[in-house]
């Protein structure tokens, strides 16, 4: 393994000139939970691995008072869940922190360093983006913002300019009769890796029956975790039943552009989506309603 | 629950007390193979071959030897060149030759992951790193993986030196090393008599054992020649001849400290990186310890064969088998060695077979070399019997138990393979199955989107009996240690203590066993094929019978009468002449001092075979999931003979153990292999063993019919366990979602190909 420099970074300032400085041979690391692993496989060499936990708002949790969430890039998947306010305004957020890896892991790794791994199999990415998560960017040459859904670029990749780094994800407060669920279909019970996985958000009328709009978000079917928009538009206005479940599952496969490997075929993941699709539509209505 | 005949009377047979080795393994104190820490070590690291079959043309290691930190670099050129010939390992017999470029690729690589050199460093990072200096060049050969393309005509040839064995023909330029055969009787005619006749081809996955531990290795070769070892491994004794054959060194200039095992599971049988740790020191002058991560434990080191079964069975119209035929193909790896013998003893065991044919091969192909895994050969050609049955039993509309009943192998049956069986538990554990809570449950009703069904399956596995040897010394505060020679994977320290507190009229806390080094005990085969606790069990009671012995000869020295008057009953000595005479068994032991000196008995044995071996049977409900073909186990039961269980928790705990391993390769292990020969899933992520959430707590039924060639009537029982899961998960499924699968692994990605093909009919 390649020799490196692990600097501890105290504020974003001094982070994104390390990474400026050392270009791609540098990476932040929030738990490490995918990095260390990575380098000790030789995935890759770096000459410099950032810690971001020491600063402040990379490790910062905040529900503010109207009800926007603000994740820093590198808090714990298990700050997230332990937190009763969040669990119940954020469900499908819930859902993927409480499922990646187990307890162990869970305590180190962040949903940030979920989103920044960028793999297809992400448990993490989808549900941020089907609560409309928009992430923040901060490079030497400042900041901008944009959707969770277009940061992910392909399999390892992300937006990230050189010198630049995640510092959080903002998710608007859910509007009334919103619910959220993630599931995804592993095999085994436990520390296992998506062969598909699904997002679903809905927002649904004062009356609870019909849905008013929605977001699909579909992962390890393509190259990288995927907004079914054709879905999500299909949704929209329709009645909050098995059937609306079934076709928008229908609908979703048809976005979903998988690979056969030894996880699972290209058949066997369109099936999933559609199957997937319905399920967490059933749970996000749910929970919708119970969230009038 | 426990079935009992005709039971002997035991105090500490049957007891359950706390392992010996417990508190050292719960606080982190045991010594693992990766723990051995000695003054002076360096690192040795192992480069692999990146193809599963090419000529290696070139090694240059000099810049690897130029490197700062490096003290050895070694490859093929600095291992002897051995002469092909037997090696024998107690359960197997390996060739020498083959063995030596098993261990360091000499001029060809024939897996990927085969070892071609090695460095020595100052650390384990610069070993990796210097492994990256050494230039190899291969001239790319066809790998030849499936056992089609090594069986065909004209197939690439993996060793030219490979003499092949066709029934007892000698056959050169093959890769099918073996084709033996079992016959008797005419199953021909038997066939054209029958009522009905079914066949079936099976397919099943070669599937890793998983032990925790990898491989870890540490050795010094002294500069007066001696060379000392530690290891983890099953068989100390066999490292020492292997590591002798190998290096060309005197047997007994080698020592071997077995380390505690994290798992072995037949595994940790054959050499790996001993005699690589032994040259690299030889070079460095410092002990090298070496270590393979998960990567090369999945590639380079041995998993159970997979392979190709073929099952013919006929029965009567009473359902009695008429006549039953198998062909039994087993991928070796890339040197002969498959289990197929195991196979061919197991695949009709459990049934009085009138008319019988088995053809085996062992055919060499591209991959690492397969192992024991747990009843070696067993499972696989089971898997298929046994799914075979379940699938007859469903044509003829005759329920599986009534089936194994009708046609049980009981004593004086004729195995298909020629041993007729003393007295055996095959009936006894079908009817334990039969009387259990389990099987008299009623499995709940499938719904639309849960498919439920129950299946059941027996297994059987002989095991052997060999050579142990076993010390007891006894200490002056009457404590005895008691020292063998075979590797503790399942508790069998206690299990041999308590054989030897049962005649020492000791509780076992009183007996210290420990495992010996191969120079503190006299020569034991290894731990494996389900003898340790059955032979090494034996010797334990030679050795504790010779005790009493000496003890009664020096209490009659101090009681001043004849060695014949003196009794050793309920733990005390006691005089028959003078009946107020009595000594416990410290009390004897405080005097030996003065009577003679120590107390330090040996007792060695030789145990022909395992006394009819052990058979269990398996119930198990599924449930499957419509939508996406998961499947959950509902329920598992596991009945199993062990003859006497010694300590019930450790029989139960193996029967869990075998029963989890063999759900696993039932249901998603498999080695995932591109066309060149890579395993693709090579670590526990994506080498789906079962996890503690993906199985119930397995209950068992302990089933007793005393073994005759035991004194306490133990049987061998650590394998048959896992040789019923994979046919009685099969036969449960097919009763869940009404269409059969032929193939592990039976993922859901098959079981909802197979549900989409029942649904168009296909």
């Amino acid at each position: 393994m390649h020799p490196y420099q692990y600097i501890p970074a105290t504020n974003i300032t001094e982070a994104v000139s390390l990474l400026a400085r050392y270009g791609p041979r540098a990476r932040v690391m929030a738990g490490g939970t995918d990095l260390l692993v990575q380098l000790r496989g030789e995935r890759y060499e770096l000459d410099a691995v950032v810690d971001a936990k020491a600063i402040p708002e990379l490790m910062a949790l905040t529900l503010a008072k109207d009800g926007a969430l603000s994740i820093g890039a590198a808090v714990p998947c298990y700050q997230v869940y332990e937190d009763e306010a969040i669990v119940a305004a954020f469900p499908g957020i819930i859902d993927a922190a409480s499922l990646i890896g187990g307890i162990q892991v869970q305590s180190r790794a962040s949903l940030g360093g979920n989103l920044c791994n960028a793999t297809p199999s992400a448990d993490g990415i989808c549900p941020l983006i089907v609560h409309s998560g928009v992430v923040t960017l901060t490079g030497v040459g400042g900041t901008r913002t944009m959707l969770v859904e277009e940061f992910t670029t392909g399999p390892g990749r992300n937006a990230l300019a050189h010198g630049e780094m995640l510092v959080k994800i903002d998710l608007p407060k859910p509007a009334a009769h919103f619910g959220a669920a993630y599931q995804r279909f592993i095999p085994r019970n436990e520390m296992d890796i998506a062969v598909a996985g699904v997002a679903s958000a809905v927002t649904l009328d004062a009356s609870g029956q019909k849905i008013e709009s929605a977001r699909i978000a579909l992962a390890s079917v393509g190259p990288t975790p995927i907004f079914a928009k054709k879905a999500s538009d299909f949704l929209a206005g329709q009645p909050a039943t098995e059937e609306t479940y079934a076709k928008a599952g229908e609908v979703a496969s048809t976005e979903a552009t998988p690979i056969s490997d030894m996880r699972g075929t290209i058949e066997q993941r369109h099936h999933l989506v559609g199957v997937l699709t319905r399920r967490t539509l059933a749970q996000a209505v749910q929970r919708a309603r119970g969230n009038s | 629950m426990t079935t009992t005949e005709k039971p002997q009377e035991f105090k500490v047979v049957g007891t359950r007390p706390i392992r010996h080795d417990g508190i050292d393994k719960v606080l982190g104190r045991a010594v693992y193979g990766s723990d051995v820490r000695l003054a002076g070590m360096i690192y040795g690291a192992v480069l692999r071959s990146p193809y599963a079959h090419a000529k290696i043309t070139k090694i240059d290691t000099s810049k690897a030897e130029a490197m700062p930190g490096v003290f050895a670099v070694m490859s093929g050129k600095d291992m002897p060149l051995v002469a092909s010939g037997a090696l024998d390992l107690g359960e197997t017999v390996d060739d020498t030759a083959f063995t030596s470029d098993r261990v360091m690729a000499h001029d060809k690589v024939v897996f990927k992951g085969h070892p071609v050199a090695a460095v020595a460093a100052i650390d384990q990072n610069t070993g990796l790193e210097a492994l990256k200096l050494i230039e190899v060049e291969y001239e790319v050969l066809k790998p030849v993986i499936s056992l089609e393309d090594a069986m065909a005509p004209g197939a690439v040839v993996i060793h030219e030196g490979l003499i092949g064995d066709d029934l007892g023909e000698k056959v050169n330029n093959t890769n099918i090393a073996v084709h033996n055969r079992s016959e008797f009787g005419d199953p021909e005619a038997a066939f054209a008599k029958s009522a009905t006749v079914l066949e079936r081809t099976f397919i099943i996955s070669r599937a890793h054992q998983g032990y925790i531990e990898p491989h870890a290795s540490t050795a010094f070769w002294a500069p007066d020649g001696k060379i000392t070892v530690w290891t983890t491994t099953q068989a100390p004794f066999g490292v020492r001849k292997t590591v002798s054959a190998l290096l060309e060194q005197p047997l007994s200039d080698i020592k071997v400290i077995p380390t505690e095992i994290g798992g072995g599971f037949g595994g940790k049988i054959p050499v790996y990186l001993e005699p690589v740790a032994a040259v690299l020191s030889k070079k460095a002058g410092r002990p090298v310890k070496i270590t393979m991560d998960r990567r090369a434990v999945f590639e380079a080191s041995g998993p159970g064969p997979g392979g190709t079964i073929k099952v013919k069975m006929g029965v009567d119209d009473k359902g009695k088998i008429t006549a039953a035929t198998a062909d039994i193909r087993y991928g070796a790896g890339a040197y002969p060695g498959a289990s197929i013998n195991p196979a061919t003893a197991g695949i009709f065991a459990c049934y009085e077979v009138p008319n019988v044919r088995i053809d085996s091969y062992d055919v060499v192909i591209n991959m690492s070399k397969t192992a024991a895994y747990r009843a070696p050969g067993t499972p696989q050609a089971t898997f298929a019997s046994e799914t075979l049955v379940g699938e007859l039993c469903e044509i003829i509309g005759m329920s599986p138990m009534d089936f194994h009943l009708l046609n049980v192998s009981r004593e004086g049956t004729r195995r298909p393979d020629g041993p007729v069986f003393p007295r055996i538990g095959n009936e006894a554990c079908l009817e334990a199955i039969q009387g259990s809570e389990h099987f008299k449950s009623t499995l709940e009703p499938s719904t639309e989107s849960k498919l439920r069904g129950r299946g059941m399956a027996s297994g059987y596995w002989n095991g052997i009996g060999n050579k142990s040897s076993v010390t007891i010394n006894v200490n002056e505060d009457g404590l005895v240690s008691l020292i063998e020679g075979n590797p503790d994977i399942g508790g069998t320290r206690t299990t041999i203590a308590m054989q030897a507190a049962e005649i020492l009229g000791l509780p076992a806390e009183d007996v210290h066993p420990a495992v010996g080094d191969t120079d503190s005990i006299g020569y034991s085969d290894l731990t494996a094929g389900s003898r340790t606790t059955y032979a090494t069990g034996t010797a334990a009671i030679e050795a504790a019978k010779m005790v009493i012995d000496e003890m009664k000869k020096r209490v009659a020295m101090i009681w001043e009468t004849e060695y014949g008057n003196i009794e050793h009953v309920d733990g005390l000595f006691v005089s028959k002449v003078a009946p107020d005479h009595k000594f416990t068994f410290k009390e004897a032991a405080g005097k030996l001092g003065q009577t003679g000196g120590p107390v330090a008995m040996t007792g060695t044995v030789n145990v022909r075979g395992s006394g009819g071996g052990s058979f269990g049977t398996h119930l198990v409900d599924v449930e499957v999931d419509r939508d996406t073909g998961k499947v959950e186990i509902l329920r598992y039961t596991a009945a199993q003979d062990a003859g006497k269980a010694v300590h019930p928790s450790y029989v139960e705990g193996q029967f869990q153990g075998g029963a989890v391993q063999g759900i696993g390769w039932a249901l998603n292990e498999e080695y995932y292999t591109s066309d060149d020969g890579v395993m693709v899933n090579s670590t526990f992520l994506d080498y789906r063993m079962p996890t503690s959430l993906d199985v119930p707590m397995i209950e068992t039924i302990i089933v007793e019919v005393a073994n005759t060639n035991h004194p306490f009537g133990v049987r061998g029982i650590g394998e048959t366990s896992i040789v019923p899961p994979a046919p009685a998960v099969a036969n449960a499924l097919a009763n869940a979602i009404g269409v059969r699968l032929y193939q592990t692994p039976m993922n859901p990605g098959r079981i909802l190909e197979a549900l989409a093909t029942k649904k168009t009919g296909k």
